[in-house]
């Protein structure tokens, strides 16, 4: 058995693999899910970075997306839903970014997304669904004519066909696969050897990396190879599939890492409150994302009581009887 | 009879509506609710799964997304989409999906995406996320609304997720293999399907509620001369919605 060395290479900091890997206009798969498991620090690092006209693509997404908008970070997105529950129901800046057209959006559903990754996964021009006939996810289309066939924009937003096994009256919708520049994820562990392992819902991180160019993972821990390898049904991701690793524990927060620490209800509606107008928005970019110095500056400025308050129940997952309100 | 909220009655009312088996794809908010509610009430064999891909979780603690932690804690299994809509779409399976949305037609097709004009909108909002997965694909669907003109409306802004598309037999000859709006649950009342039509009805109203209040709180015509007056929430229903469901009142408010 040889030694493997899955990470030489591959360990890097925030913004090493935003500058090796998020050049401007690139399109850019978002890992999570509303609250879940979203790469907030590596979101944290684009806006720091000044990254332009990122072209963002996701099914259901909530706080990396919104903020990445708010920050003008990019300039078109495909999505099923932009919200974070209670805490927003509709993202704040996503919803201001769309009435004001500051952004181009092409609306799709959750299953149509993670199709779209599917089919890019497998290497699939199109993968069909019956979701969605005859309603206008169908019928109307969001992007600019002129931009289609351009770059990464499909040449149309999807197709309808007849199943050729059965007829006329039996359609489909073909929608177009998706081949992102590169995928942003956050996973609780990355094994010595570059293995990944996500531990709760997957959501559709998985299809996603699968289908990118290029896959970012920031993770709570680096753990030894023997550990990762002792049960590999719990694996997520091969070492081949990751170009970079980087180690940013809390690297989810506010959003939620289970088994490691809750969503932080209090930053959250904090965020809410100030994404509400553009200044304190501009505020929240300030203390949040450009004063702090390093991710742990961040957290510093989050504070240990906070900290504290959403870390999870080790057995549970979450923060059992966290205030919520 | 003890006084209750009109959160509670929906929560309840959608709950009663639940077969013991079912699966029950759940959202957010009442659904939640209704949900887990059905299960401890009257369909313990009732199965909670989300389409993040949380299946059969404890909910010992309310969930208040469809991602949170919670409901991947205690669950038979955590997988993800793409395997918890193949699960929703499953032609053996029973599967129920409750969905709320800001605007619904006369056949049960609703909006969530936006007011006004696409793609630069009067309001944005969230979008279709699962829904029009679950309106396209599962067994039935059970939807929330408060019951407004204008939310009620003859012609949807957007039209997000598939209900009886134009009534009739219109959403089978489409492609839909089956599914469709079962039961609207609101604020005032049930409105259900006619079975031919497939256009709403007013089924049932809640203690209190006149049916000439439905009519006049809905932006099309709709048939009130069904109605049937709702059962109230029993003693054991709200304790349990209350003490058990939701005690920190995150959703019942």
């Amino acid at each position: 058995m040889g030694e493997d060395n899955g990470l030489q290479g591959k360990l890097m900091t925030a913004a090493e693999a935003v500058d090796k890997f998020i050049p401007d206009g690139a399109q850019l798969a978002l890992g999570g899910f509303t609250v879940s498991r979203n790469p907030m620090a590596l979101a944290r690092e684009i806006i720091r970075a000044r990254r332009k006209d990122l072209y963002v693509v996701c099914h259901s997404h909530g706080q990396a997306m919104d903020i990445l908008i708010g920050a003008g970070c990019v300039s078109r997105l495909e999505i099923a839903y932009g919200g974070t529950g209670r805490f927003a129901p509709t993202c704040i800046r996503f919803r201001k970014a769309v009435q004001q057209g500051t952004i181009q959006i092409e609306d799709y559903s959750n299953y149509h997304m993670s199709l779209r990754f599917l089919a890019g996964a497998m290497s699939l021009p199109f993968m069909a669904t019956k979701s969605g006939l005859e309603t206008d996810l169908v019928r109307k289309e969001g992007f600019d004519p002129a931009d289609r066939g351009q770059g990464k924009v499909p040449s149309k937003k999807l197709a309808l066909a007849e199943n050729p096994f059965n007829g006329p009256g039996d359609k489909v919708i073909l929608l177009p696969a998706l081949n992102p520049d590169v995928t942003i994820l956050h996973a609780q562990y990355v094994g010595e050897d570059g293995t990944v392992r996500i531990k709760g819902l997957t959501f559709a991180d998985l299809e996603q990396a699968r289908a990118s160019d290029r896959v970012i993972v920031t993770c709570e821990h680096i753990v030894p190879r023997n550990f990762i390898r002792q049960d590999p049904d719990q694996n997520s991701l091969p070492a081949f599939l990751v170009d970079a690793v980087v180690p940013l524990k809390w690297g989810a927060h506010p959003t939620a890492c289970h088994y490691f620490y809750d969503y932080d209800p209090r930053h959250l509606k904090l965020y809410g409150d100030k994404a509400q107008s553009d200044d304190g928005f501009q505020e929240y970019l300030e203390k949040w994302v450009l004063e702090p110095e390093s991710h742990e500056d961040y957290l510093d400025r989050i504070g240990v009581k906070d900290l504290l308050r959403i870390k999870a129940d080790p057995v549970l997952g979450y923060a059992k009887g966290l205030d919520r309100r | 009879m003890s006084a209750y909220t009109m959160k509670e009655m929906m929560a309840l009312a959608a709950g009663r509506l639940v077969n013991n088996g079912d699966v029950l794809f759940a959202g957010t908010g009442l659904s939640m609710l209704a949900a887990t509610v059905a299960k401890r009430v009257h369909a313990p064999d009732a199965t909670v799964f989300f389409e993040t891909g949380g299946i059969d979780p404890s909910l010992e603690e309310l969930p208040l997304a469809v991602a949170d932690p919670r409901v991947m804690s205690g669950t038979a299994l955590n997988s993800g989409l793409i395997e918890a809509f193949s699960i929703l779409s499953h032609r053996r399976l029973r599967s129920i999906a409750f969905l709320g949305a800001a605007q619904i037609d006369p056949f049960g097709n609703i909006n969530s995406t936006v007011l006004g004009g696409y793609p630069k909108p009067k309001v944005r909002f969230p979008g279709s996320g699962g829904a029009c997965d679950a309106a396209s694909l599962a067994y039935g669907v059970i939807l929330f609304m408060q019951h407004e003109k204008r939310r009620f409306v003859e012609e949807l802004d957007y039209f997000t997720s598939p209900g009886w598309l134009k009534g009739g037999d219109s959403r089978k000859k489409a492609g839909f293999t089956r599914g469709g709006p079962l039961a609207v649950v609101t604020n005032l009342g049930i409105m259900k399907f006619a079975e031919v039509t497939k256009r709403m009805y007013l089924a049932e109203v809640y203690p209190g509620v006149s049916p000439d209040q439905v009519a006049d709180n809905t932006g099309f015509d709709i048939d009130i001369s069904r109605a049937a007056m709702a059962q109230e929430p029993t003693e054991a229903e709200l304790s349990i919605l209350r003490e058990q469901v939701d005690p920190q009142r995150l959703i019942l408010g």
